[in-house]
């Protein structure tokens, strides 16, 4: 049976990892290959990276740090953050990304899909939508991480991204995200009945109940958290056990070959 | 350069690459249908459309070679694309003939499911297979696709997975064929596990020289 699958996010600048993550027992909290192990082990089941770097200047530390992650640690890795082109898009699969998570730049010329999707499969476009609530049962796209109103229909702008081609939703909401309150359930249940793609449910996870809401009235086949993982709060294993005994298929976390760190 | 993965334009190499390299052999990643046909274990990975993958194999002078490859006896490993390019025909996007190597038709699950497949799904084997040796009946693979094989041929299906109620063959092969719907290359220990196995038996075939360093 096909598991429902939980997804650390990491915010990375300059190449380094800045937020979304526990700093436990690690020598260099900052480290992308480091984190990215670590999540390995403990079970996540596959990792999300945000490049958030400010400088047009620095963008090419990513890919750098794609291909030293991508290069040791063995499970899917999404890259999102800043995609413009087509050329993006390869440079990150090139390097080592098995997902292109895009957001601004796919609202702003929609065709950007259909080329990722062409030219890579659509298995490998991931489209970021985040949204806001307007009204019961209506959300507005925003982009620049939340920053612009669009005027567009959430439900709409999703259903427009998987006809072109994308393979996967990351769903936000604006509403919700960094509260720690819950996902948005019936924002997930819109889209999940909306759409025939897997649709990851993003911001406002807190507790191990929220993620089982997500699952189950959501409808969401993967969640990604970043604050409910900060200051250790509650780790891979727990959640995974917490979900599975409430029936929602998990993948057992694999014990650690001998030698392995 | 013994091992040999056979780039052919498509996406994921590079895992496919870093993970045999973790399993003990650099391999040797080629377009040059000289350096397939020397190959002593060939690798054709892949994810993407059938269309094109085929388009590149013909352009590229891979696709006779890959096939006499085949044919030699020498070890071969298909993974997602590569091994839907095995069979006869792809429906994908029309229909597409492919390498046929295994008889039979890669088909899309049906409307009205999630699609694409996308995530960690068990696989059951039907017998033991020396691929899948020291991996437990029933461990996790990641998955991601929306299309599947029907072979022809029963005894060419190996393992089974279940989706929403479809079982389909995920890991199929003959003689010194094995191919997988899943990527070995992201799925963790086990996917690293079949990597190393099938170099193992490349080695104990004499297609390949034994390991000279373990991998970090």
């Amino acid at each position: 049976m096909l598991t429902k699958r939980i997804i650390p996010c990491f915010d990375v600048d300059n190449g380094r990892v800045v937020k979304g993550i526990s700093f436990v027992d690690l020598v260099d909290a900052g480290d992308p290959v480091e984190l990215a192990a670590k999540y390995d082990l403990q079970g996540a089941d596959e990792l999300v990276f945000l490049d958030i770097t400010a400088s047009s200047d620095a963008r090419t530390s990513v890919y750098e740090m794609i291909r030293s992650t991508a290069d040791q640690v063995f499970i899917p890795l999404t890259v999102g953050g800043g995609v413009r082109s087509a050329s993006d898009v390869r440079l990150m699969l090139e390097s080592g990304a098995d997902k292109v998570s895009m957001n601004t730049a796919a609202v702003q010329r929609p065709e950007l899909i259909e080329e990722g999707a062409k030219g890579f499969g659509s298995q490998c476009i991931v489209v970021a939508v985040d949204v806001k609530r307007i009204a019961p049962g209506k959300w507005e796209v925003f982009t620049h991480g939340g920053r612009t109103p669009t005027g567009r229909d959430g439900l709409e702008w999703a259903r427009e991204a998987v006809e072109r081609g994308a393979g996967e939703l990351l769903v936000t909401s604006m509403d919700t995200d960094g509260h720690q309150s819950g996902y948005d359930i019936p924002l997930l249940r819109a889209i999940t009945d909306a759409v025939e793609v897997p649709v990851i449910a993003s911001g406002g996870a807190g507790t191990p109940e929220h993620l089982y809401e997500a699952f189950t009235e959501g409808g969401a086949a993967a969640v990604l958290a970043a604050s409910i993982f900060h200051f250790g709060k509650y780790d891979i294993p727990f959640l995974k056990q917490y979900l599975a005994e409430r029936g929602v298929p998990m993948r057992p976390v694999e014990p650690a070959e001998q030698g392995d760190a | 350069m013994d091992v040999v993965i056979v780039d052919y334009g498509a996406g994921n190499l590079r895992s496919v690459a870093r993970a045999v390299a973790h399993a003990g052999v650099e391999p040797r990643v080629t377009a040059i249908a000289a350096e397939v046909e020397r190959a002593r274990a060939l690798i054709v990975p892949g994810v993407g459309a059938a269309e094109d993958t085929m388009a590149n194999l013909r352009a590229a002078g891979l696709d006779g070679p890959i096939r006499d490859y085949i044919a030699s006896g020498r070890p071969f490993l298909g993974v997602c694309m590569g091994m839907q390019a095995l069979f006869d025909l792809s429906e994908e996007g029309g229909e597409h003939p492919c390498l046929g190597v295994l008889g039979g038709r890669i088909v899309r699950f049906p409307y009205g499911m999630t699609v694409p497949h996308m995530g960690w799904n068990t696989v059951t084997l039907r017998d033991e297979h020396p691929v899948f040796e020291g991996i437990p009946q029933g461990s996790y693979f990641y998955f991601v696709h929306s299309y599947h094989p029907r072979p022809s041929e029963d005894a060419t299906v190996l393992g089974e997975t279940e989706y929403e109620g479809v079982v389909f063959p995920s890991v199929v092969g003959r003689e010194n064929v094995v191919a997988t719907q899943f990527h070995p290359e992201k799925s963790g220990r086990w996917g690293l596990r079949l990597y190393e196995n099938f170099l193992r038996l490349a080695r104990e075939r004499g297609s390949i020289a034994p390991a000279h360093t373990a991998a970090t």
